[in-house]
Formats: structure tokens, sequence, C-alpha cells
């Protein structure tokens, strides 16, 4: 069945049963992917999958839910009766309904599909870019992780109400994590992830030669001093850092208590003038965009910091009406309907004069510590408290030198972050979480083995 | 005709399907596969959630699937699908050898077809009508929120439920013909406490296999105590200073460092990989001679116990260190065939999209002979860590531990509570420093995220003293 069959099938199983008010979310896949060892196929794999995400409204509309892979017709109507089922469970202290944006027009920019390649030809790239990779170096032994693969999917929202939306989409991932060892010294790993629309569209030579550089330029390692340093995040690093605390800028974590923010935070000052931070998650480098969210409302670019204020809350079609605004396309469909950010931009305002314009990571001679890489964010962020300790890769800067940091930690509060930044460099870089320039900020506290 | 007669051109549980795994077996191995391996499963899912006083989600769940793993010499092929017709599975049979390349069949495997059927599930059909409804679910859910109610600076309540019950099939081309039924619960409470800037959260989960009436026996009450009572002595707790310090770890969940840092360094994958420290290591010293331990799939109960796992073999009771010595890797199939380990049952995955892999179960540090007294008692300035988080382990063995709720050590004596420190090490540099281990041996739930995706295991150890560790704070 394709997508509008089983919309129908859907509809003619809810009259049957008498349900008069249902939407539905669903994905369909074909997944390939290879993994290699010293030039062996090491597991190849294929799948197909479907899964599909149903709610009903029962007459005191409240909603049930229930999800599924099988999309049989028997599926579909043990599915419609389970979810009918749950929804004598619903909550009615916050009522959920169809988003009044589900039948708006989408953007879909050109997905620039892909045809498949194929296992033979994923294999042979993955091969010769794993020889490249051990032979970029001597002391690069193997490259214990690593993976391509390419993916073919649909994605469809559709609601008794007559909305339909689907798109289909190509994408391709390459991840090579080289292990570097030299003797008397403990091994030293690092790596590289690129996304593409296809396999075509990977840049698989700058991938080998990120994991290599970023490998090799960790040999030589010292362990750094317990201190509060100078910091300069990568833009990977920063970003990873926003995203974690992203439940400041999201309505759900409000109402929930978990988050940092209150209803009246919007104007709070976070940060310097000199901040803009948007969600766009239609932004052209977005590999993984999509055009409207699990409720089917558009995704659209939202300002979220505008010259150091929260300017906006991410919102699902819930949360939107309990704040009197309007759904903001990040809405995940589920029977508590969650919200997350698609793709993050950072970006220096217009109002930048205070910034301290001498810090730059290529020029500055002074002393800091580089954050190239955090690592272990499930472990090390306490999202609700606004607290981090997270270990990283990364430098320090001494005396025109720059040494891999051995083992280290850096710890903080988010709010204490934002507000303690000091320099945003001019120029972006791309990543596969989103876009941000180099940010600079004072006096964060590092743990060391020195 | 009774339905075991009838000649299926589907996978039907609960009815015999050994022709047609039979037939699909037959098919791979005619087509030049070494060893054809077929797992297929059924499940039906449910999970509660609530939050301060009301049931704020009820997420039910089914679906099916088959998984299927063609080998050539070392090499393999896993397709999945949720086709369980004969055409579809024999689709994927054909994908995972033109995967391989296979092309010459002249040396084939003999196929003799499947042994007679180890049904693990007979005395556990019954377990569907007897776990609980999600009436009695959320009513017992709602009595714990409600119990965590015990001040005014208890800013979020929640209490969540999921049960997953999970029929299995495995059937492969050594003769393997296996059917199963696993359950798994799990409940957890957890408290955020707020007063003014001070923020502080508390969390404790439980879980249990293959007992369908655990969570009424669930003692709900002692749990939010225990929940309330960490979020308040933690609500006003200064940050750590960090440091190199001995730390006391406790039982139960404290055996998360042991998992992470050490037991998955024991998993053949990392053979494979050439990711483990440990891998020339067999009968050499890696730990204190204080330290044993073990990792097994057979205590009843456990959240990680199996009858069988999910590539058809009994589970055993693997002594990994023993008194310091390694012993024994953890070994699935490809394990065994890439690295020459024999298999201990270990072979696991979190759904039919997952090629099964070497995966921990019940892992733990067996108990020594000390109080946790004694263990406080012989440091002088160290942490005592009663509750850890998660954490995570890199490509080069270094892991890194949150501790949630943690008391520094002075003079022998816990005193003050401390937030923000972090464990830092690697397991073959610590492990050598674990001097003391205590008698009060206990197991915590918990999920693994790996290659074979989550998994349900038990994490454990006594109170344990390690003698020297970085700690992360400000």
């Amino acid at each position: 069945m394709n997508s509008r069959e089983i919309t129908t099938q859907i509809s003619k199983a809810a009259d049957f049963l008498n349900l008069k008010k249902w939407d539905y979310g669903a994905s369909f896949s074909n997944d390939y992917s290879v993994q290699v060892d010293k030039g062996e196929a090491k597991q190849l794999k294929a799948s197909q999958k479907q899964i599909l995400t149903l709610r009903v409204w029962n007459e005191s509309n409240l909603v049930g839910i229930t999800t599924t892979s099988d999309i049989s017709e028997s599926g579909i109507i043990k599915a419609l009766n389970q979810a009918n089922i749950a929804s004598d469970f619903g909550n009615e202290n916050e009522k959920t309904e169809f988003s009044p944006l589900a039948k708006d027009p989408i953007e879909v920019k050109d997905s620039k599909k892909r045809n498949p390649v194929g296992i033979k030809k994923l294999l042979t790239l993955l091969r010769e870019a794993e020889v490249k990779l051990i032979e970029s170096h001597k002391s690069i032994k193997s490259v214990p992780y690593n993976g391509l693969s390419e993916s073919f999917y649909e994605r469809v929202y559709a609601n008794s109400d007559g909305a339909f939306r689907s798109y289909t989409k190509s994408q391709a991932a390459l991840y090579l994590y080289a292990r570097a060892e030299e003797k008397n010294k403990k091994p030293r790993s690092s790596g590289s992830v690129k996304l593409g629309n296809g396999v075509e569209d990977l840049d698989i030579e700058s991938c080998i030669k990120d994991a290599s550089n970023k490998t090799i330029s960790h040999l030589n390692y010292s362990s750094i001093k317990t201190d509060k340093y100078l910091i300069c995040f990568s833009p990977e690093a920063f970003l990873t850092i926003i995203n974690a605390f992203s439940s400041m800028f999201n309505a759900r974590s409000i109402l929930d208590g978990v988050s940092l923010s209150n209803k009246n935070s919007i104007g709070e000052k976070l940060s310097t003038e000199a901040l803009n931070i948007y969600d766009d998650g239609l932004h052209e480098k977005n590999i993984s965009s999509s055009p409207f969210d699990g409720e089917g409302t558009p995704t659209k670019k939202l300002c979220l910091i505008n010259k150091g204020r929260i300017e906006n809350f991410l919102h699902s079609e819930s949360t939107a009406r309990i704040f009197k605004t309007i759904p903001t396309g990040h809405a995940g469909l589920g029977s508590k309907v969650s919200v997350s950010p698609d793709w993050i931009v950072v970006e220096k305002s217009e109002k930048n004069s205070d910034l301290k314009t001498s810090l730059d990571h290529s020029t500055y001679e002074g002393e800091f510590v580089y954050i190239e890489e955090l690592n272990a964010i499930h472990a090390g962020v306490r999202a609700s408290q606004g607290s981090f300790s997270l270990p990283f890769d990364g430098w320090l800067y001494k005396n025109g030198k720059k040494i891999s940091i051995e083992a280290a930690t850096v710890a903080g509060d988010i709010k204490y972050l934002l507000k303690n930044i000091v320099n945003i460099e001019s120029s972006q870089e791309v990543t596969t979480s989103g876009i941000s320039p180099h940010i600079w900020v004072d006096e964060l506290s590092i743990t060391g083995d020195a | 005709m009774l339905s075991s007669q009838i000649k299926s051109n589907e996978i039907v549980f609960g009815s015999c399907n050994k022709d047609l795994l039979e037939e699909i077996i037959f098919y791979g191995i005619e087509l030049g596969a070494d060893f054809v391996e077929i797992f297929i499963e059924n499940t039906d899912n449910s999970s509660v959630l609530a939050e301060e006083d009301f049931i704020t989600s009820v997420s039910p769940s089914f679906g099916r699937g088959a998984g299927i793993r063609i080998f050539k010499e070392k090499k393999d092929g896993f397709v999945s699908t949720n086709d369980l017709t004969k055409h579809g599975l024999m689709r994927s049979v054909s994908q995972a050898i033109e995967m391989l390349d296979i092309v010459d069949n002249k040396k084939r495997e003999v196929f003799n077809g499947l042994n007679n059927h180890r049904d693990y599930s007979l005395s556990k059909k019954k377990w569907i009508n007897e776990v609980p409804s999600i009436h009695e679910i959320s009513e017992k859910l709602l009595i714990s929120t409600k119990s965590l109610k015990k001040n005014n600076k208890i800013l979020t309540r929640k209490g969540s439920y999921s049960r997953n019950l999970q029929k299995v099939i495995i059937a492969s081309s050594d003769g393997t013909y296996v059917s199963d039924i696993r359950l798994h619960q799990t409940v957890g409470l957890n408290v955020i406490a707020c007063d003014a800037q001070y923020r502080s959260s508390g969390s404790r989960r439980f879980g249990s296999s293959g007992m369908p009436n655990e969570f009424r026996l669930w003692d709900h009450e002692k749990a939010a105590n225990d929940v309330f009572e960490s979020s308040m002595n933690m609500l006003y707790a200064d940050y750590v200073d960090a440091g190199q310090m001995p730390v006391v770890l406790a039982n139960k969940f404290g055996g998360v460092i042991f998992h992470e840092a050490c037991g998955h360094l024991l998993e053949t994958t990392q053979i494979e990989r050439g990711t483990t420290p440990f891998e020339n290591k067999l009968d050499e010293k890696i730990a204190h001679e204080s330290v044993t331990a073990i990792d097994e799939g057979i205590s009843e109960g456990s959240f990680g116990s199996l009858s069988v796992d999910d590539e058809g073999m009994e589970p055993e009771k693997s002594v990994l260190i023993k008194d310091g010595i390694l012993k024994k890797f953890i070994s699935d199939r490809a394990g065994e065939l890439r690295t020459g380990h024999k298999r201990t049952g270990s072979g696991r995955r979190q759904n039919y999209s997952f090629a099964a892999a070497s995966r921990m179960r019940n892992t733990y540090i067996a108990k020594g002979e000390h109080s946790k007294e004694d263990l406080i008692n012989s440091i002088s300035d160290g942490l005592y860590c009663k509750s850890m988080g998660g954490g995570s382990v890199g490509a080069t063995g270094q892991f890194n531990f949150a501790v949630e709720e943690g008391y520094l050590i002075k003079n022998g004596k816990l005193t003050s509570p401390v937030k923000g420190a972090t464990l830092i090490g690697e397991a073959k540099e610590v492990m050598p420093k674990i001097s003391m281990c205590g008698n009060d041996l206990e197991l915590a739930p918990g999920f693994c995220g790996s290659i074979s995706g989550s998994v349900n295991v038990t994490v454990g150890q006594p109170h344990i003293k390690v003698d020297s560790i970085t700690v992360g704070g400000r």
C-alpha cells in the first residue's frame, strides 16, 4: 500500500469502527549500510521498515494513541481499536487538537532525491576510504568505527479533517573514527561524520582528511592543570551545548517544569547583545530537513534569541494554544506530544561592539583552551538545573604552542556560560547539527589530571 | 485440520512454522550461504506516564518483523523486514546473499533440517493475562506520585511504567529451533526540587523480567521516600572541588561503572574492532585481587535474565574476572567465529531490525568481606558516591560518569552533600585500584545501548573502594 492507500484504509476502518476523529503519522524506509574491518566487509545490512502512529479522539474529545509496524488491514483495525481504548486515559487537563496549520501550504525545497547506489558500491567506497585513512599517517593503525549508509524514506501526516502531507527523501551518511597508536603512549581516537542527499554528494575525501588530521593532532598530548580558563568553543561544541539546553526555549519543557525558563521569560536577557540564535529546519544546509512536523504544521525559521534576549519558544499545537500563540512546527507525534528544535543557527548580531574581537582562534597568542568536541552529553548535562560537566577533546594554547589535552572535563552553568560570552567570531561553519561561528567564553572550570 | 498441520505461507505465532522455516533456510544454503539464521518477533508493549496527579500519557504499541542473517566465511549480511510471508522472507534471504556477493556455491553446507522444537514459552503464555491492566497501573502510579508530594519544595513529580512482551522464534541452519516469550516491566519515579535559585533532582528505576506480578509487589512508598530524600539532601549541596581522591561507590547502580568501563571491553565485539586493552590478557591480572566479576543471564527475575539468547543458546554464568585474573570474554556467534572465544549465551539484540551481538546480561562485581563502614572509615579525605547518573566510554576506553548524589568523606565519616561530581578514568588504570569490596551485593536494572540496540541489563556490585580516581567538579 502507498501512503494514499493507507490513508483511505484508515479512513474506511475508522468509519467501520465509528471513530470520527483521527490522525496519523507514518514513515516508510529502506536503508542500506556497510561496515569494514581492514579491507574486509564486516557487516552488510539492509532493512525495510514501516512505522505507523495513529491517534483517535473519543466522544469526550480525549485522545488515545497506538504505534505499530503492522500496516495490514487487520493491523490498522487493531491499532485504531487500541488507540480508542487508550483514549479513555486521555489527558483531560491538556487536550490535544489538530494543528490549525495542518492544511497550510508547505515549503518543499528541492529534495535532490538520489537513487540507491547499492551495497556493493557502498562497500567499495568504504574500503577505499578505510585504506586511505590508514595510509594517511603511520600511527593510524585501524578505523574501528566506520560506516557508510544510504536511506530512502517517505514521511506522511494525514487526518480525518482532510489534511494530507507527504514527502520523500534520500540521505547518505559516512563516519570514520580512526585509532592511532604510538609506543609508550595511550591510543588516541578521533573521527569525522559527513551527511549528503545521496552517496554521490558525500565529501568522502574531506571526511578522510578531517578524521586523519583530528586523530594525528591529538597524538602529542599532555594533562592539564585543574583551573579556570578562557575557552574557545568550536562551532560543533557550541551547538552541542545549545542543543543540550534547548529546553530553555521549549514550551513543553516550560509547562512540565523542567526548563530554566518560564512562561514570562520572553524578553529575558540571557547573553551579550551580540548573540542571535535561530531554529531553521528548512536551512539549505540541513540535509535532514522536513517540511512539516509530527502534527503536520509547516516547518519555519524561528528566532530564539535576538540580541541576547529570548524572542520565541518552540511550540506544538497544545503548547501554542496554552501560550496563546501558533504552533511553530516543532512537534513530535506521541501520546504526549513532544517538542524539539530542528537545526540551530548561531550568528553575531549587528549589536556587537562589546565583543573582544582580538580573540580569534587562529591568531590569538594568549593562553586559552580550545574545545573541539564535547562528549557524554546524556550523562553530563542537567538541563533542568542548568549545570554541565562534560569530557571533551581539545587543546591548550599556551606560549604560542598548542598541545592536545589528555583527559579533562569542562564544567559550568549554561546561564553563566551565555552571560560570559566575550567574542563571537565572524565566520560561521556548517556542522551536522547546525551552523555556528567559534564562541569565546571567559572563565570556565576545567578538571584535568595534572 | 489442526492449525499445526496447515502448511502456511506466512509465519504465524502459536502455530508450527517448522516446514516454512526449513524451506527458507534450505533456500539460503542452496544459494551458497555457510550459515542461515532467522529471528522472528512479535511485540505487544504499553507505557504509562503519571505527572503530578494526572495520567498524561498512555502509549500502547505492537509490531512484528524478521531479521535474517547469512554468514559466508567470516562475513555476514543482515536483512530485516516487516514482511513475514514466505515470499518476503525468501526475498530477504536473496538480498542478504546478493549483498555478500555469493556466486560460487559449489562448496555447499549441509542442512539436515531443524531439531525438535525447544519451546520455552509453554509456561509463559498466560503472562499477558496476568500483567496489570492499564487501570491498575494508572492507579498505582498516581498513588506513587502523590507520595512524592512531601513538601512545597517539590516542583515536579513523575511516575512512569513500561511493559514489553516479546514473542520470538529463532531458527538456524545448525538445527536450532526455539520459541520463547519475554516479559519486561520497569517503573521509575523522579522529582525536581526547587527553592529560590537552588535546584536538585532525584530518580530511581526498578525492573524485572518474567514476573507478571512484580509491579503489584513494588513498594512504591519506600521508593518515593528514597527519591524524595535524595532530592532534599542535594537541594542546597555545594559543587564538589575537582581533584584526585579516593572514592567509595555505593552498591546496586554503582555497578554501572564496571558495566560501562570494563564490561564492554570484555565483549568479543571489542576484540573484533581491536578496541579493548584486554584482548591478549586472558589468565593475566587485570584488576586488584579483591575483584571477581560475573556476567550471567540466569538470576530469576533479574532484568537481564533470559531463558534463551537471541541466537537460540541458553545463557551461562560467565566468571569474567576471578580474584583479579581475566578468565573469559562475553561471546556470541559472530564473536566465536571471528575471535575463537566460545559462545556464552550472550547474543542479544533490541529487536528484529538488529543483528545479535555479544552483550552483557546481569553483570556485577561479586561481594567481598567488608562492611560499608569499613570502606568509609578507611578514607580520610574523599568522596562517597551514593547514586550514580549515566555515563559513557570513549573509543579509547576512557569513561566519564555523573554522580547524582555524593557526599564528602572526612576522617572516615560522611559529611556534607556535594553536587556536580564526575568520575573520570580508564578501566585499565582503575581496575587495579579497587582495593576493597563490601559484603552487600545488590543488583539494579538498566538499559544498555550498543551495537545491537538497547537491551535490558542489570548492573550491580557491593560497596567498593577505589583508591584514587579523577573527580571532575568546579
